[in-house]
């Protein structure tokens, strides 16, 4: 297969630059240019796709993934131009995407390969001079230049280069994914449009269509085309639109009375208007500025219509020319019309239905917290500018995303007392020995933490939210606190939150003195951490270790916060789902990062532990 | 985006700073052309160029104006204090500046009316008027091409015609062997070499800065050096990615006469704050016909449509809005002229042309909601100017958009015809110019 295209590539006469079998590449990776092609290659059911791969000349090699029509295919994307021809010898088109800064060096590049005989070059702003070599360049080496600055071009039912024709929508409407019978050349890409419109409108429609671009020096000019279109027996009529400015028409009027342009030309010369302003103005393109007096478009129009071309009086006509040059050929039997295909439809892009509010569908996630894709972050209703006007601090985020609201002033602070007083507790813990030996093993900081943070639970930690819920529940029953004492002796159940390994009634824990002493202080109500202290006193009376600890006090100094900020059936839940446990988790989380960069800084090597430290006792 | 032109101190300081890179070091243009701009501060010049009051001074107006000569706007061998007396004079009001002359020079056209904010000084250059020459390269799709006259100054006449021209294809830089063979035997052989050798220099310096058309009347050959004495260039623009670094600190001052009313100037300014591309002259604040179309092509066809017509008289401004500009900016554009238009009323009524081609990929909707803001804004003064609208559009989400504009009509009780792709383009344009002939409704 492969061979025999390239055989066909040899084979196209001059005056063809595209066919139903022309591949190209799409030099930058431009996925919605390669998508619209695919999309006209399907509608104009090509048997192969007009990309045959795309140059991504800051990528590396890899597939991109594309539709034609309802199914999805592999496009292969190249690093090196070079490469990309050498595996695909039939291409001999490259649509060239690069930059105006680019353009020359990518053009020229392609140039020196032999199989590439045209190149679009897209790009606008390209400077003169260069564009100059590279038409120079293209002439010695019989290549063919599209642009720059243009859309591209189509050949009707046959090879479309990228963005030409819009929507694929109005490709249809425009009849352009089957041939007709007129060949069409314009400076301007953003009327080809238009053009095509009109044409479809007034005959069987377009054969192929060129936009040479807007600058001075294009690296093709209209002739050049319209010569190629007098040369395809498959175009019976030639249509086109000059601008003012250049003189490029002129080699238009001398083919016609050379009788080079022998097919019948329907062209008009916009910019009639410059003779309405007083200084000069400077149109959209570049080259549309006329210095000289030959160079308006009223000396064009005219030097045109005198060398045997159709010229209208205005653009308003320009339909009305075309219609009637198409039925007099028609008539002669020059053109006959032909049946219209059937059209396979392009299924919709999902992103453009979904605008168009034609489908729905059920989301598989649903979030309530943030949002990051307006114009600013969000935490819940607080854009990130606010959180910061507002210095709502750690504990305020952590009152928007956790609890989603923003709790006041006295709530936020305590959250943050919360992390500090958790942020570490020495290196012996569990936790915290965790992290050290597998930092010491060699491993990354996410490693080394979740190694420490999977030690949290029960007993390790987990006596926040154990505290929180015993001591609430007990206290929402209505127990005396001694009645709860006893339930739990004769369940033989640890209280949680209750007991410390070295702190006493006579060796006060700091830490619980502090948040206890918050609490007290600026808390609405304290009935839980009440109910706790009695707790206290009684369990004290047997063992002067058994205090509130600091996990403890922290648990219902929270269910406190809470149950005065929001229904106590809220409060509650969040205590379920283990949102005070959470505070624990990320106060440690600063203590065990400082843990293994500790470790880190001081090279600590593989931790073995010693065999004396442990008892053997397997059976003999 | 093309060839733009620049002023002539700022070509001459160019060939100043770097000519004689380019020339082997053999031809070295002195340094001494001051731009003199309105924020010029002519008390302070002599202090910082000594040779203002050393030396014969000469000054011209430096705003891209062909013949100044014979416009009689180039003062000769005067001293600095008469100088700063002529630039204050010249400079004082507006002028009027002629581009055609007869034998006798009186004037033969209408002229263009300006004022002069620009001013080059030199030094005089005395010199016979058999040292004058011409010189000048165009650029063409082919290569450039130099032509050179063995006489110049202000009587050159069609150089065109009687010039020597060697065309030179692109990549390509004659010597000075060839120069002196195709375009100088003309002049006196003891001249040949040292011009040959200069216009040799000179290319590769046009060449090598991306010039689009350099042009120096008179060059003045002397025994041992040369001076260019008058000068106007073209750089392509487009180049500044290549060239921007030596050709220094220039601007593309606007063509003489051209001064911007306040509201062009708001959407000059619009236009510089987005990507997309928002323009307007207003030709005639009076005429009848306003448009407010979508793309470049479509606005001139447009334009041109009016005029082929015979409406040009009528024709109050052109202006185009494409690249897909949010809505705010569409309102803003939509309200200057909305505003223009309804400023004055006239009993025959005025017609507003809403145009646009078959757009690519830009959402006709879309951009109709910043128009249709300001239309509903505008509703009272559109009802009370006796105002008709006609909009022609295609392109993604054009019915939509088409729709909106046809129930804004009924809602805001201005009559508002709306067309299609279905419609040629410039359909509008004739309806349009029925309404103005059957005048007020």
């Amino acid at each position: 297969m492969a061979k025999a295209q390239v055989a066909k590539a040899a084979k196209r006469p001059d005056y063809v630059l595209f066919d139903r079998d022309t591949q190209s590449f799409i030099y930058n990776l431009q996925v919605n240019a390669a998508q619209r092609m695919l999309d006209f290659d399907y509608t104009s059911k090509r048997e192969t796709p007009s990309v045959a791969a795309i140059v991504n000349p800051t990528g590396s090699d890899g597939y991109q993934k594309f539709f034609y029509g309802p199914k999805e295919v592999l496009v292969p994307v190249y690093k090196s131009l070079q490469n990309a021809s050498a595996r695909h010898p039939n291409v001999d088109v490259m649509i060239n995407f690069a930059s105006f800064r680019s353009a020359y060096s990518s053009t020229k590049e392609a140039f020196a390969i032999p199989q590439i005989r045209t190149v679009v070059i897209i790009a606008e702003g390209v400077p003169e001079r260069r564009m100059k070599e590279l038409t120079a360049e293209a002439r010695k080496l019989r290549k063919n230049i599209i642009g720059p600055a243009t859309v591209g071009g189509v050949v009707a039912g046959a090879f479309k280069i990228g963005n030409t024709g819009g929507t694929i929508e109005n490709i249809v409407d425009s009849k352009l994914h089957r041939p007709g019978s007129v060949g069409f050349v314009s400076k301007s890409g953003g009327l080809s449009n238009e053009t095509y419109n009109i044409v479809s409108r007034n005959t069987d429609g377009i054969y192929e269509g060129i936009a040479i671009g807007g600058d001075k020096y294009p690296g093709s000019t209209l002739i050049e085309h319209l010569l190629r279109f007098q040369a395809n027996p498959d175009i019976k009529m030639l249509v086109s639109l000059g601008e003012v400015g250049g003189i490029d028409e002129y080699d238009i009027v001398d083919a016609l009375r050379k009788k080079k342009i022998t097919k019948p030309l329907v062209i008009w010369v916009t910019g009639t208007c410059t003779k309405a302003f007083k200084t000069e103005v400077q149109f959209g393109h570049a080259g549309a500025k006329a210095d000289a007096d030959r160079e308006t478009a009223d000396a064009k129009n005219k030097a045109l219509k005198d060398a045997g071309a159709i010229v209208p009086n205005s653009f308003d006509d320009y339909g009305l020319r075309i219609r009637e040059t198409y039925e007099k050929l028609v008539r002669k039997g020059t053109i006959k019309p032909r049946p219209e295909p059937d059209v396979p439809k392009v299924p919709m892009d999902y992103a453009a239905a979904v605008k168009a509010k034609m489908i729905r569908k059920p989301t598989n996630f649903i979030c309530t917290i943030s949002d990051d894709r307006g114009e600013e972050l969000m935490y819940r209703n607080m854009a990130i500018s606010e959180v910061f006007k507002q210095d709502i601090g750690v504990g305020g985020v952590i009152s928007l995303l956790w609890f989603k609201r923003l709790l006041p002033k006295y709530c936020t602070k305590f959250i943050e007392m919360c992390l500090m007083v958790t942020a570490d507790h020495g290196p012996a813990v569990s936790g915290a020995h965790n992290c050290i030996v597998t930092t010491r093993a060699g491993k990354d900081l996410i490693s080394s933490i979740v190694s420490g943070m999977l030690t949290i639970g029960p007993r390790f930690g987990g006596a926040v939210d154990g505290a929180a819920q015993m001591m609430s529940a007990a206290l929402d029953a209505g127990k005396a606190p001694a009645q709860f004492v006893k339930e739990m002796k004769d369940k033989g159940l640890n209280i949680q939150g209750i007991g410390h390994l070295i702190k006493s009634v006579h060796n006060p824990d700091m830490r619980v003195e502090i948040i206890k002493g918050y609490a007290k202080k600026n808390f609405k109500s304290t009935k839980v951490l009440d109910y706790a202290l009695a707790v206290e006193r009684l369990t004290t009376q047997k063992r002067d270790n058994l205090i509130l600890n600091v996990d403890g006090c922290i648990g219902v100094c929270f269910a406190d916060m809470l149950r005065s900020e929001m229904p106590k059936e809220e409060a509650d839940e969040y205590i379920r789902m283990g949102a005070l446990n959470a505070l624990f988790v990320v106060g440690r989380t600063m203590g065990m990062v400082g843990h293994h960069l500790d470790q880190k800084r001081l090279k600590q090597p593989l931790y073995r532990h010693p065999w004396d430290d442990i008892a053997y006792m397997l059976d003999q | 985006m093309a060839q733009k032109a620049i002023r002539e101190a700022h070509g001459k300081q160019m060939m100043a700073r770097l000519l004689k890179e380019y020339a082997g070091g053999k031809y070295v243009v002195e340094d001494n052309f001051i731009s003199v701009g309105p924020k010029t501060d002519l008390r302070k010049l002599p202090s910082k160029y000594k040779w203002l009051r050393e030396k014969k001074l000469v000054v011209k107006p430096d705003q891209l104006i062909k013949r100044r000569g014979k416009n009689k706007l180039i003062l000769v061998g005067k001293t600095y204090d008469e100088a700063v007396k002529w630039i204050k004079e010249k400079s004082s009001g507006p002028i009027t500046i002629y581009g055609k002359f007869d034998a006798k020079g009186k004037p033969l056209d209408k002229g263009t009316e300006g004022t002069l904010t620009h001013f080059i000084i030199e030094p005089m250059v005395p010199h016979k008027e058999t040292d004058e020459c011409y010189v000048a390269i165009t650029s063409n799709r082919d290569g450039d091409k130099i032509l050179f006259y063995h006489k110049g100054g202000v009587n050159v006449g069609d150089v065109d015609a009687k010039a020597l021209k060697l065309q030179v294809p692109v990549g390509k830089f004659p010597t000075a062997e060839e120069l002196e063979k195709s375009l100088m035997r003309n002049l006196p052989a003891t001249r040949r070499k040292l011009v040959a050798g200069f216009v040799e220099g000179l290319y590769k310096f046009y060449a090598d800065l991306n010039f689009a058309y350099l042009e120096i009347n008179p060059i003045v050959v002397l025994k041992d050096r040369v001076v260019p004495l008058d000068l106007a260039a073209k750089l392509d623009d487009t180049a500044e990615f290549e060239s921007g670094k030596k050709w220094g600190d220039i601007e593309f001052p606007p063509p003489f006469g051209r001064t911007l009313s306040k509201e062009e100037a708001y959407i000059e300014d619009l236009d510089s704050k987005t990507g997309a591309s928002l323009k307007l002259t207003v030709l005639n604040p009076k005429g009848r016909v306003w448009t407010m179309v979508a793309g470049g092509g479509a606005s001139v066809i447009y334009a041109d449509t009016i005029t082929d017509l015979g409406y040009m008289s009528e024709m109050a401004n052109y202006g185009e809005y494409s690249g897909d500009p949010n809505e705010e900016f569409t309102y803003k554009y939509a309200k200057t002229i909305l505003d223009l238009m309804t400023r004055e009323k006239d009993p025959r009524g005025k017609v507003l042309i809403i145009g646009g081609g078959i757009a690519n990929f830009t959402d006709v909707a879309n951009t109709f909601k910043g128009i249709v803001r300001a239309l509903r804004e505008y509703q009272d003064k559109l009802r009370r100017n006796d105002i008709k609208i006609y909009v022609r559009r295609g392109g993604p989400n054009y019915k939509e958009g088409l729709r909106i504009m046809r129930e804004l009509g009924t809602e805001i009780k201005v009559p508002i015809d709306v067309y299609g792709p279905e419609t040629h383009m410039t359909k509008v344009v004739p309806m349009a110019m029925e309404a103005l002939k059957k005048g007020g409704r």
